[in-house]
């Protein structure tokens, strides 16, 4: 079945910390639960992870001569930064945007779909 | 390619291609399949004549060929039969053992399915694609346009327009787009997008955003075609009727758009007996029908307005009060801004320019700053309430905003006008 990456995507620098026991973010987080269960139960689900701070990445690199060199911070200059991922299972791209478009109600963030190549 | 060939084309290239997407599972495969039952057609039809049952001829035709290419070429065989795993009704069955046997299953695919046109109106109109990409797709897949057309028609670059469609065409490939009339819950959305792509083609044929011409008659002929099509299919669906019977309204005043110099005549100074009356009655009576049926929508509201003015002999007759109403209607469902700038149109018509001006003046115009027919209203107003420094001001932001020639003229001669009583 085609797979499809379902990325979190928040609009402000994905960096202050956030505070998980605000309310919302609570609410988010149980509203996340009950989807990850779900889509185990729809035999959707792959694989989902939330993601540390931006500011936590580290960039590694191979040159052309074999040195490998790193870089701190993410590798996108952008404010726009992923937060978190989905690795879903879905029949066909309507499946995989339904699901989509329940995780940007539990997670209140834009979700980019994008499909892998058929492993 | 003889004139009678290519109306028949015309006719038939969408639904051919609809169903031999179905019967391939892929959108490259079957567009080349169909073309060269076309090319065959051109070859064979001037001396053995035209069958009975083109579209069929073409179908089989295109079908035999594909098959025939699928067994040649055993790499693409692959390749191609990994597509044909498409889920959805009427689809060919998963991937078998043996190559032939599935490939002779296919036999049982190419029965034209009504439904075939109307999967590839809802796949071409895929929401996860841009609006014109939507449109581009359209138009080549089921009018049957080629790239060079469609480039013209919408004066973009060539090279532009053949990425659009590519890209569209991989998206949906890569994504595993499925190939169906998507289910009841999802319908209304999906059916808004088909039927806002066909009007976008109608639109852009009814008055050209940039060039020398004021009219595109392929475009807006085509979108006439499409909207006929897409009723054909699905007659229970209020708002396609609405939508066809709104081009068909506003294809009515055609002739009296324009002057005998190719000038441009407003709604208000047009010889209302240079309208089409034919379209005019089967407007109506699709109007009429879409109020029997009491399930409004925009698409029928805008036609309703349509109606409206065409029931008018002049633009004096016009009733007003029923237009504002309607726009009312139409706002309270889609609040959009164009809907509150033609709805002060008609205010300003009721009871006067400065009436309208009051009502345009409580908008919210952020929406509308760029957008030339809201200067071009605004400056109307503003000369007819007497305001004309501030109607030429008006007029030359208007002007600046436009891309179109005729439209340009038209909106130098009016603010001549209102200059020339200063």
């Amino acid at each position: 079945m085609p797979q499809y990456l379902l990325s979190v995507w928040f609009d402000e620098p994905y960096d202050d910390e956030i505070d998980l026991s605000a309310p919302e973010t609570q609410r988010q987080m149980a509203r996340t639960d009950e989807l990850n269960a779900e889509m185990e139960r729809a035999g959707a689900w792959v694989f989902a992870a939330g993601l540390r701070l931006a500011s936590s990445a580290t960039v590694v690199r191979a040159s052309g001569s074999g040195d490998i060199s790193m870089t701190d911070g993410p590798y996108a200059e952008t404010k726009e930064q992923m937060g978190g991922l989905w690795i879903i299972e879905a029949a066909d791209l309507d499946a995989a945007l339904d699901w989509a478009a329940k995780a940007t109600v539990a997670c209140g963030q834009p979700i980019e779909v994008r499909p892998t190549h058929v492993p | 390619m003889s004139r009678d060939l290519a109306e028949i084309f015309r006719g038939e290239a969408g639904r051919c291609t609809a169903t031999l997407i179905r019967i391939l599972g892929d959108i490259d495969l079957a567009e080349d399949a169909v073309a060269e039952a076309f090319a065959i057609a051109a070859e064979q039809w001037p001396t053995k004549g035209v069958p009975p049952n083109p579209g069929g001829w073409i179908t089989t035709t295109a079908r035999n060929r594909a098959i025939d290419r699928l067994r040649r070429e055993s790499t693409r065989t692959d390749r191609h039969l990994a597509a044909l795993r498409l889920e959805g009704d009427g689809m060919p069955p998963e991937r078998g053992p043996d190559r032939d046997l599935e490939l002779d299953a296919l036999d049982d695919f190419v029965d034209v399915v009504a439904d075939d046109q109307l999967r590839l109106m809802f796949l071409c109109c895929h929401p996860a694609l841009a609006a014109d990409a939507q449109v581009a797709l359209t138009l080549r897949l089921l009018g049957g346009l080629d790239t060079p057309e469609i480039a013209r028609a919408f004066l973009v670059p060539e090279p532009t327009l053949a990425q659009r469609i590519v890209r569209a065409k991989r998206k949906l490939r890569d994504n595993h787009a499925p190939y169906r009339v998507p289910p009841a819950a999802e319908l209304p959305d999906r059916l808004h997008a088909v039927l806002a792509a066909i009007y976008l083609i109608y639109t852009e044929g009814h008055t050209a955003t940039t060039g020398d011409s004021l009219t595109r008659v392929d475009l807006s002929r085509e979108a006439i075609r499409l909207a006929r099509v897409l009723t054909e299919l699905m007659p229970d669906e209020p708002e396609a009727v609405g939508l066809l019977a709104l081009t068909l309204l506003s294809e009515a005043r055609r002739p009296a758009r324009t002057g005998p110099d190719g000038a441009m005549i407003r709604l208000a100074d047009q010889d209302r007996t240079r309208w089409d009356r034919m379209l005019v009655a089967e407007g109506h009576t699709l109007v009429r029908a879409c109020l029997r049926r009491d399930q409004p929508g925009p698409f029928q509201i805008q036609a309703a307005i349509a109606a409206v003015h065409a029931d008018a002999a002049t633009a004096a007759a016009t009733d007003w009060t029923q237009i504002v109403a309607l726009y009312d209607q139409l706002h309270a469902m889609r609040p959009h801004a164009v809907t509150a700038l033609n709805r002060a149109v008609a205010i300003g018509e009721m009871q006067g320019a400065t009436a309208g001006l009051d009502a345009l003046d409580s908008l919210d115009v952020t929406p509308l700053e760029d957008y030339q027919p809201y200067h071009a209203t605004r400056a109307d107003l503003l000369a007819r309430a007497g305001r004309r420094g501030q109607a030429v001001a008006a007029y030359d932001r208007a002007i600046e905003l436009t891309a179109n020639l005729t439209e340009r003229h038209f909106l130098e001669r009016q603010r001549k006008a209102a200059a020339d009583l200063t």
